[in-house]
């Protein structure tokens, strides 16, 4: 915004040709700008749409070559009780879709799907050089598999449950954490926050074995909890996501509530939190896409409980059973995907907030 | 040190002082007791680990075996193979994981582009698609015979397009491409940065005749630099960390031809497939050694290169 202004202050001093030079170039060089992100957003997003599309056609046109992009079937005529294949037959006087009703070497005969009544049309040429009419037909049933095959609605159980409770943990224990260190006169403070920092940088492979053979020891395995309790131990991330967020909130308002004789919890509670909800949020909803994304954890803690396995291992072990049902396994990925995509969709400006607070200020 | 120091005054403050820093350690309290029983106890237990012949059987008696894990390591040629994979991987996946943002973030950030919050919610959007999701998407899109990608070379005339995740070669570029929905967070951080460039900069720039070039080399990226820094090195303590895209895309076994057998990867075999806790714990501290060598190196050379504006760092 700042920059646009600063061209416009400069503006005045050009000569009347350059700017009239310049206003024929800004809409077509907004035009090329737009044009190239319009292009570089679709490959991006192509993959999605590829699976969208495949996942509503059946398994024939996925197998088969030649067929349309988008799910459809082959259009057919029924004629006195038979089904008859509509192709497209070119003539002198253009293409017309036509019926194949008498297959031949070199000339086939052809009934008009408008006028069944007429008589044959003959084409002379290989009916198989010619393409299919296809019209627009999506199937809803390789949901309907896969929502059983991939036992969906117990998936998503597990997953809303593990995201629901790991939420509520990472907000509870970041919050306090964050306050601390935000908050309070602490000898040492500084040395303390470099240490949580410094932890980003850690390996998780270099604590994995030791954590896991303990839990298989006081027998957490095939349980939800290692997933769940380091969640109420706070992390790195949001500390700092939060910290960043409170520090910027005026102390005056806290000093008021003090002198009035409010303790920490109550200066928490009714001074610093309604003015964070924003990053609140947004730790809140990072949290919950961290847990649609979790895979390692729940691979290896639930690998011997498959029905209390959250979605993203429940697809892959899909995958690697329906690998040659390319449009299942398509219609379970968009089962995955769809919930944080439409939490993003309503929350989208938490998200950004969230990203900048942690990613900038660093 | 002399904070450490400071920490151990907390019994000589006067009664109000001491209160609140107490009351202020209880609440950070939660981290550290989650930091000594998940992370501090785990790692040195890991390293303990190393020096023994731990296993979870356990048929031997635990003994301490010295550096016997470590010079194993020297002689285990898949290890080293492993190594070899994740720093060819590397040496693809930093350069574009920071190039590939940057580059969109500059043109979300162009003037002349319209609807530009559409454009930046938009290419945020797949960063919150689990990733094993975005493989299965992006898997389609790259197979040989069906996928876009091919069928668009082969409808460009190219004769033998690659067969991406399938050839040695080309699985490296595949499972950039894998990645790239993660690009999402960066964009957004390099744009909230580049708007953040004082305009004044430009306006100089400009007076001073600078091209589009001239600035960006000279302006907008000693501007970035701090925020390149930090996605350089979180990219590279990811990149050596990089295993579980291969681990979904080939079940672990590290095709084709062992390509795609990350030493994250190795490790995780090691020590779940051969059961051979000591061995994975020593190449748990390794990579951690590494990770740990190459970011002081990172933060060491950052006074050479990374510009912070007149402020001083508080962390």
């Amino acid at each position: 915004m700042a920059t646009k202004q600063a061209n416009e202050t400069l503006a005045p001093t050009r000569t009347f040709s350059a700017r009239l030079a310049r206003g024929l170039r800004e809409p077509s060089r907004s035009f090329i700008i737009t044009f190239i992100v319009v292009v570089l957003l679709a490959f991006f997003l192509s993959p999605l749409l590829r699976i969208t599309l495949n996942s509503f056609k059946t398994p024939s046109q996925v197998a088969e070559l030649g067929t349309p992009l988008y799910p459809a079937k082959a259009r057919v005529v029924e004629y006195q009780g038979k089904e008859y294949e509509i192709y497209k037959v070119p003539f002198a006087e253009g293409v017309r879709e036509l019926a194949l009703y008498k297959k031949g070497r070199a000339t086939s005969e052809f009934i008009d799907p408008a006028n069944l009544d007429a008589p044959p049309i003959v084409w002379t040429g290989a009916w198989r050089s010619l393409d299919r009419a296809w019209e627009f037909a999506p199937t809803l049933t390789n949901y309907q598999q896969v929502w059983d095959l991939l036992n969906y609605p117990r998936l998503m159980f597990n997953t809303i449950a593990l995201a629901v409770i790991g939420t509520f943990g990472t907000l509870i224990s970041n919050i306090l954490v964050a306050y601390g260190f935000a908050r309070f006169r602490i000898p040492g403070k500084q040395l303390l926050f470099t240490i949580v920092i410094a932890t980003v940088f850690l390996p998780e492979a270099v604590t994995l074995i030791p954590t896991y053979t303990f839990y298989v020891k006081i027998g957490w395995i095939g349980t939800w909890l290692p997933l769940l309790v380091p969640a109420f131990f706070a992390n790195a991330f949001d500390i700092f996501l939060l910290r960043q967020f409170f520090l910027t909130i005026p102390r005056e308002m806290d000093e008021a509530a003090k002198v009035d004789g409010a303790g920490p919890f109550r200066i928490l509670r009714s001074v610093i939190l309604p003015q964070a909800w924003p990053a609140v949020i947004a730790v809140g909803i990072f949290h919950f896409v961290y847990a649609w994304n979790d895979y390692f954890a729940p691979l290896i803690y639930l690998s011997t409980r498959p029905d209390l396995q959250p979605i993203s291992v429940g697809l892959a072990r899909f995958n690697s059973i329906y690998g040659n049902k390319p449009e299942l396994t398509q219609a379970g990925t968009i089962l995955t995907l769809i919930i944080p995509v439409i939490i993003f969709i309503f929350m989208q400006k938490f998200f950004m907030q969230g990203v900048v607070i942690t990613g900038v200020d660093k | 040190m002399n904070s450490f120091k400071e920490l151990l005054t907390i019994p000589r403050l006067k009664p109000i002082a001491r209160r609140e820093a107490l009351q202020g350690l209880a609440f950070i309290a939660i981290w550290f007791i989650g930091f000594f029983i998940f992370t501090l106890i785990p790692m040195l237990a890991t390293l303990a680990f190393s020096f023994s012949n731990i296993n979870l059987a356990q048929e031997e008696a635990l003994r301490f075996v010295g550096f016997g894990n470590y010079q194993k390591m020297l002689s285990d040629s898949s290890l080293h193979n492993a190594l070899g994979v994740t720093l060819k991987y590397a040496l693809i996946a930093l350069p574009v994981g920071l190039a590939v943002p940057f580059a969109v973030a500059v043109l979300l950030n162009n003037k002349h582009l319209r609807a530009k919050g559409f454009f930046r919610v938009m290419f945020y959007l797949p960063y919150v698609i689990p990733f094993v999701a975005g493989i299965f998407a992006w898997g389609g899109l790259l197979n040989p015979e069906q996928g876009w990608i091919n069928q668009t070379l082969e409808a460009l005339g190219v004769q033998n397009p690659p067969g991406w995740l399938n050839d040695p070669t080309w699985v490296y570029p595949s499972l950039v491409i894998l990645g790239l929905w993660g690009i999402g967070s960066a964009v957004i951080i390099y744009l909230a940065s580049l708007q953040g460039v004082p305009t004044e900069l430009y306006d100089a720039a400009k007076v001073d005749g600078a091209g589009w070039w001239a600035t960006m080399r000279n302006v907008t990226l000693p501007m970035m630099s701090p925020v390149i820094f930090y996605s350089l090195v979180l990219g590279i303590v990811g990149v050596f960390q990089y295993f579980l895209v291969p681990l979904v895309v080939t079940d672990g076994t590290g095709r084709p031809g062992g390509a795609t057998m990350f030493f994250n990867l190795y490790m995780y075999k090691t020590f779940f497939t051969f059961q051979n806790m000591s061995y994975g714990a020593a190449q748990a501290w390794v990579l951690f050694i590494l990770i740990l060598v190459v970011t002081i190196f990172l933060f060491w050379s950052s006074k050479y290169w990374v510009y912070y504006a007149g402020e001083t760092r508080e962390g």
